[in-house]
């Protein structure tokens, strides 16, 4: 067994992750081609780069278990299963989305994969998150409450209330901080003081590390172990995703705010490649596996954005429909 | 000197003498405890003033319903000369009321318990078997037998546990259903309101009180992004059950960050239902109304009209349906519409508007959103005439709309215009003249009615 994988996990597992990655990775470069010709309107956040931590995640994940995250939220919700023609659906604002066409690109969600958004507001889903938390334990579910945020949430106070009281009430929650660098356009350097994002949870009594974010073997043995901890002390826990965004913060970025050179110099430790070379070098596994992995997922895409353009507009008496349960 | 009964809360007008820990004869130093005085909120300890002999006691231990300043005891201090001596306790305090402000006075009172008792025909209320009790009871009641029904109902907030509540809403809870059910929060109004929501798509039903509302601005953007609008974003998948309540609007004399009406910011949201109640019948039927509700309800309520009594069922099933206003009193001349604390400010001026000769009917709207319209409409096109009273800022104000609304649907009924009587547009003054003036009055209530009808 190689010694990247600490977590046993088989080939055939592996390949699955690998699929996924690149499902989201390949879904998304079809999100940003509709965006450009206007079948996509509004924010459109693309996950594209940060593939190994919803992956890594994912395979430490319990299929009970709860995710929430914030706008940045395609790869998420197709990491929990849901069908990418229902998300794509609600990218072109059509009938058959995952939110009927009436969320868009921020807010999407689906009770069945446990999967809970999907929010505009930095910061916002982090109280919710530890509040998921919190009906678990309540309800003596043995279930984690995923919380993802980004480096731009770490200077959000709403995200050290909720911190606190996760500690405080010892609730079973993991914070995933998605450092990519920047929030909006503002480097890390320009917005947070001190020392490292996680630390700043640590002094509420959360334990916590931080990760390289850009491969899934380091972001999947750190997930299992975050998940043995929460499990074994019911308390929090907190990983800092050491990760990059090769796009913009949404399509509408110009990116000037960042050279070329070192977006390029990020790209070659792009994390879906580098899972490919991992697979193909040191588990031996065949070329021709993957590359029919990769071509299904291609030709799943082409459906998938057929589906989503032909899929019709919401109905107009949509519109007051679901203001009110 | 005179040992008088102190006011222990901003809110205080009277208290009980529980207990006299000193007798005639004793002598005391400045900072001994005298009695111990049960206030609206709490039971408080009474400090001697100084050093001294208690010469008299002038109010026996038991004794319920003091005016605030009542003299309760002589001391007599080293040095003084006490000219006159009472020779003997008085049975029952004089109620000599020392608060200049409009009383919510037992005449009122009995007539809103009077008011409802009428009611309870024309809205085809059942024979309950009814107490007489606050609404800070009736609140309590109300959480109390939701909670037991039905296990995903929680509370939380700031003091509502060990505390027994900042203003006692929730006290006995924690003995009754303990610290998983009722829970203390930090002061981190952004943070538990925010995971309160969190629970309630989960499927938990929070109960989420807000010491004030005025705490609520603080965890306004959860209520309204995080809670109003995640049901229709998601296409109807997550739905927010959950209620959050607490005081609204001004209590006396806290100044103007404690002293606001947020039932206009409220019923503005889509997704929100906003509930005022003027009284602890409705407070009862609607808390319970709303607990078992599957969306986000905003639950306003007023410390002021906390003490106040009505009769209010007891069975469980007692509930008052979410969007159905009262005509709580039906005459013809003309349309006067409150909620909550505003409903207690027109009865306060109807013996005046009676007086002018002037019969109206009051429509006590209860629930601001969804909003009883056919009762608005159907008493405006009988009395073709309408004054609003609110206590909230009148700009872009609730009543406002109110009146759009009104003109608009009863246009060609109207013999008048609509006047409302709104909150003045400043912050909150504390000085107590300002603070009245601040608020409508019974004067400007009385003029308002008397403009609609064209008397001078």
């Amino acid at each position: 067994m190689n010694k990247k994988n600490k977590n046993n996990f088989t080939n055939d597992q592996l390949l699955k992750f690998y699929e996924k990655m690149f499902l989201i990775r390949k879904f998304e470069e079809k999100a940003a081609q509709l965006y450009g010709a206007g079948k996509i309107g509004g924010f459109c956040h693309l996950y594209i780069g940060q593939e190994a931590v919803v992956i890594g995640i994912l395979s430490s994940i319990n299929s009970e278990d709860t995710v929430i995250t914030a706008y940045r939220d395609h790869g998420h919700i197709l990491a929990r299963g849901v069908d990418p023609k229902l998300v794509m659906s609600e990218l072109t604002g059509r009938k058959d989305g995952i939110s009927k066409g009436k969320g868009g690109s921020m807010h999407m969600f689906s009770k069945a994969n446990r999967f809970y958004g999907g929010h505009g507001i930095v910061g916002a889903q982090v109280p919710l998150g530890v509040g998921i938390g919190f009906a678990h334990k309540y309800r003596n579910e043995k279930k984690i409450s995923r919380v993802y945020l980004g480096d731009g949430a770490m200077s959000n106070g709403q995200v050290f209330e909720a911190f606190n009281l996760a500690s405080l009430w010892e609730l079973p929650v993991l914070f995933i901080i998605e450092n990519n660098k920047y929030g909006m356009g503002t480097s890390i350097g320009r917005s947070a003081a001190g020392g490292e994002l996680y630390e700043r949870a640590t002094v509420f009594g959360i334990k916590g590390e931080k990760v390289d974010g850009m491969n899934f073997f380091n972001v999947s043995e750190s997930a299992i172990r975050a998940r043995e901890y929460i499990e074994k002390n019911s308390k929090p826990y907190i990983i800092e995703m050491d990760t990059y965004r090769f796009r913009g913060h949404s399509m509408s970025d110009p990116g000037l705010y960042r050279t070329k050179d070192e977006v390029n110099k990020m790209k070659e430790i792009d994390p879906v490649l580098m899972m490919k070379e991992t697979l193909l070098n040191d588990y031996k596994i065949q070329e021709d596996t993957i590359k029919d992995i990769e071509s299904d997922i291609k030709k799943q895409i082409k459906d998938v954005e057929k589906f989503s353009l032909e899929s019709p507009l919401p109905d107009l008496k949509e519109l007051y429909t679901e203001v009110y349960l | 000197m005179k040992i008088l009964l102190p006011a222990l809360s901003p809110t205080m007008e009277t208290g009980n003498l529980v207990k006299w820990l000193v007798k005639e004869g004793d002598s005391v130093v400045s900072g001994d405890i005298l009695a111990e005085i049960e206030t609206d909120k709490a039971t408080m300890e009474l400090e001697s003033p100084d050093d001294g002999k208690i010469e008299r006691i002038l109010v026996n231990e038991g004794t319920e319903n003091i005016s605030v300043n009542t003299e309760i005891a002589l001391l007599k201090v080293d040095g003084e000369e006490i000219e006159e001596i009472p020779e003997k306790p008085i049975e029952k305090s004089p109620q000599v009321s020392t608060n200049e402000s409009e009383p919510l006075s037992s005449e009122v009172n009995i007539s809103m318990n009077s008011l409802l008792n009428q009611t309870k025909e024309n809205l085809g209320e059942k024979n309950w078997s009814e107490k007489e009790i606050s609404m800070r009871e009736a609140l309590n009641q109300a959480i109390e037998e939701e909670m037991k029904l039905d296990k995903d109902v929680f509370l939380l907030g700031e003091e509502v546990a060990e505390y027994d509540g900042a203003y006692k809403i929730t006290q006995g809870l924690l003995d009754k259903f303990g610290s998983k059910r009722v829970l203390d929060t930090p002061i981190s109004e952004h943070g538990f309101t925010g995971l309160a929501i969190g629970a309630a798509m989960a499927g938990l039903k929070p109960i989420c009180e807000f010491m004030t509302f005025n705490f609520s601005m603080q965890a306004i953007d959860q209520i309204v992004n995080s809670a109003a609008k995640s049901l229709y974003m998601s296409g109807g998948e997550i739905n927010v059950p959950i209620v959050f309540r607490g005081p609204n609007g001004a209590a006396a004399r806290v100044g103007a960050q404690h002293s606001q009406c947020f039932i206009s910011w409220f019923s503005h949201i889509p997704g929100l239902i906003v509930i005022a109640p003027s009284n602890a019948r409705d407070a009862k039927g609607l808390l319970k109304s709303s607990i078992r509700n599957p969306n986000p309800v905003v639950f306003l309520e007023h410390e002021l009209l906390y003490k106040e009594k009505t009769n209010v069922p007891e069975e469980n099933d007692f509930l008052i349906p979410i969007g159905k206003g009262n005509l709580i009193k039906e005459g013809k001349d003309v349309t006067i519409i409150g909620f909550s604390m505003s409903v207690q400010r027109i009865l306060n001026a109807l013996p005046s508007i009676e007086k002018l000769g002037i019969s109206p009917d009051i429509i006590d709207l209860r629930s601001i959103k969804p909003l009883d319209e056919e009762l608005i409409y159907k008493s405006v096109k009988k009395t073709n005439r309408v004054v609003i009273v609110e206590d909230g800022f009148g700009i872009t104000s609730f009543g406002s709309h109110l009146s759009y609304l009104i003109q608009s649907n009863c246009f060609d009924f109207l013999d008048s215009e609509i006047i409302k009587v709104s909150g003045k547009d400043v912050p909150m003054p504390y000085a107590e003249n300002l603070e009245k003036l601040a608020l409508p009055n019974t004067d400007e209530i009385v003029s308002a009615v008397k403009k609609v009808s064209y008397i001078n």
